[in-house]
């Protein structure tokens, strides 16, 4: 791989052992992609929390050798300087104020609030949720990031048409020192264009139906781009949240378009922008239904819980949620807990939604979800998300049974302790 | 008791690309769907635990993992990181379609990887077969040993 002077200087450790580190790392990983060279960044999104057992053992020899570790994939304990680039902290596994509700051990919560002291003063910013586009990360067209997280990413490419690929643990943790990350996939303009041309038979309009769809593209293109032609109804930041989210989960996409809505793509013509089209896809009923299905891995209609907001809601979906609530109380054998990211949480807070929420016997979670916690209320057999991306994980990951359904279907079931979702 | 089915060994040499240096030898466990990390596997048992996944439940710990590539979440890299801290990684990878995922992952679970292989090894390879990867050289060397 070719490397500028400067980047050879701190390869070769004339800037410190951390970027020495960092930069062999991010050679290892380009030579693996294939890469010619790095292109630079300003803008890393990563995860550096130690939030779990299997961070305790190297947390207890000190946060250097965490970050060296896990943020670096270096053997050698190198002293963390401040980070280069914008960066921030992405999702973690523990909710700062509700770690007891979590079933978290003292001493993990310990783990989290020391390593954000370190990673905190070393420049990391605390935004601690899956989508930094809501809490004031938005990067602007063509800009190149490094970020992780599969939902954040497909919408840093596909809405606000800055250029990501997935990137992981290490080569976040690399790029956040170094300001570098490789020239490869997402960054070069011909890898952005369509591959495959969905043609919506039926209107998609509703939080769910983009859910659907999303799930629908993931499981037909895999990793492609998919261009989705013939939504009536302009979605919002809400749908296609959500929308990428299912997209990347039940396959690897990382980026579409839709003609007339995302950046890169004011036509059909422009969005393929000349590449051969490898396939045609037609959504309609019957493709909604089995999706529906797919995503419903439970049986029992009873559920002991509800998880809403994957990714992290947004004030508007906090707002619908204290909506649906007000003046009620969930059934006794069920608990609600909402997602929100801490700087949403302030908002929610002044506007009364926490307070509704919570007199309803809702709870109010950020930092965290259960998938990534992979902590759900003792004793949880039968969950109801509104999240195509958590009704595919969650019951892998923790062996629950799982029904995937609307906002409201997922309140109703909070309110009764049965689930009567519908398609 | 009949011995008639006497067995024949085969041996196929693939040609590719390194994406990770090094050599190992092992048991194939092929599977012609991707993989998550994060949320796919069990980095305390190299399990694959994805609800819907024909491996779900077969464990990739010593065995040459050889598979389409990597889906899901970005956690990908981390959790095979994982698996290599655990001593449950697979032997070595042969995946036919590059990703950042992917090729962070094999990275840093440390282990021999190739691609771009001169025929496709999720036909060729069957679950089973001895395989040895030369990831510098880039060959993969299949010895296939099925009843004649």
């Amino acid at each position: 791989m070719k490397l500028s002077d400067c980047e050879k200087a701190m390869y070769d450790g004339e800037h410190g052992r951390a970027k020495a580190r960092a930069m062999d790392l991010l050679v290892r990983y380009g030579e693996a992609l294939g890469a010619e060279r790095l292109v630079e960044t300003n803008n890393v999104a990563g995860a550096f929390n130690a939030s779990t057992p299997s961070v305790q053992p190297i947390a207890r020899k000190g946060m250097e050798h965490v970050y060296s570790e896990l943020n670096l994939d270096s053997d050698e304990v190198v002293e963390v300087p401040h980070m280069v680039a914008h960066t921030c902290q992405l999702i973690t596994g523990i909710d700062n104020d509700n770690w007891e509700l979590q079933g978290v051990d003292k001493s993990l919560l310990d783990m989290q609030r020391e390593n954000e002291k370190f990673l905190g003063r070393r420049g990391v910013n605390m935004f601690a949720t899956c989508t930094p586009y809501q809490v004031g990360n938005v990067p602007v067209k063509g800009e190149h990031c490094a970020w992780m997280e599969s939902s954040a990413v497909i919408y840093c490419n596909s809405v606000l048409g800055a250029r990501t690929n997935v990137e992981g643990k290490e080569s976040t943790g690399a790029a956040a020192l170094t300001g570098r990350i490789p020239y490869w996939g997402f960054h070069i303009t011909e890898n952005r264009r369509g591959t495959h041309l969905v043609e919506l038979d039926i209107e998609v309009d509703e939080m769910m139906d983009w859910g659907l769809l999303g799930y629908y593209l993931g499981e037909v293109v895999g990793e492609d781009i998919p261009v989705v032609n013939g939504a009536a109804r302009r979605p919002d930041l809400i749908k296609l949240k959500h929308f990428g989210a299912a997209a990347a989960s039940s396959g690897g996409v990382e980026m579409y378009h839709i003609p007339g809505i995302t950046p890169e793509a004011n036509s059909i013509e422009e969005a393929f922008g000349g590449r051969k089209v490898e396939g045609i896809f037609r959504y309609g009923v019957a493709e909604r239904r089995e999706t529906y299905e797919k995503l419903q891995s439970a049986t029992e209609k009873k559920v002991d819980f509800i998880m809403l907001g994957c990714p992290h809601n947004s004030i508007d979906q906090m707002s619908l949620v204290a909506h649906l609530l007000e003046g009620k109380r969930i059934h006794p054998d069920v608990a609600l807990w909402v997602h929100t990211p801490r700087a949403i949480k302030q908002v929610a807070e002044r506007n009364g939604y926490i307070d509704v929420i919570k007199e309803a016997g809702g709870v109010v979670m950020s930092d965290t979800c259960p998938a990534i916690s992979r902590r759900l209320p003792s004793g949880t057999r039968v969950i109801a998300t509104d999240s195509a991306k958590q009704a595919h994980y969650l019951p892998a990951i923790t062996g629950v049974q799982g029904w995937f359904g609307s906002v409201r279907d997922c309140v109703n079931a909070a309110l009764t302790g049965t689930w009567s979702g519908r398609a | 008791m009949d011995i008639a089915a006497e067995t024949k060994t085969e041996t196929i040499v693939l040609k590719g690309r390194k994406v990770v240096g090094g050599r190992a030898e092992g048991e194939a466990l092929v599977t012609t769907e991707t993989i998550s990390g994060w949320g796919g596997i069990n980095e305390r048992t190299g399990a694959i635990i994805e609800r819907r996944h024909e491996l779900k439940g077969v464990s990739f710990a010593g065995k040459i993992l050889v598979f389409p590539g990597a889906k899901g979440s970005s956690g990908w890299s981390a959790y095979f990181h994982m698996t290599r801290l655990n001593g449950v990684q697979p032997a070595a990878m042969i995946f036919t379609r590059m990703t950042t995922k992917i090729a962070l992952g094999a990275v840093v679970t440390r282990v021999p990887a190739v691609t771009d292989l001169d025929q496709d090894p999720l036909s060729v390879i069957e679950t089973g077969d001895w395989v040895t990867v030369d990831a510098d050289a880039g060959t993969v060397t299949v010895i296939k040993t099925k009843p004649a």
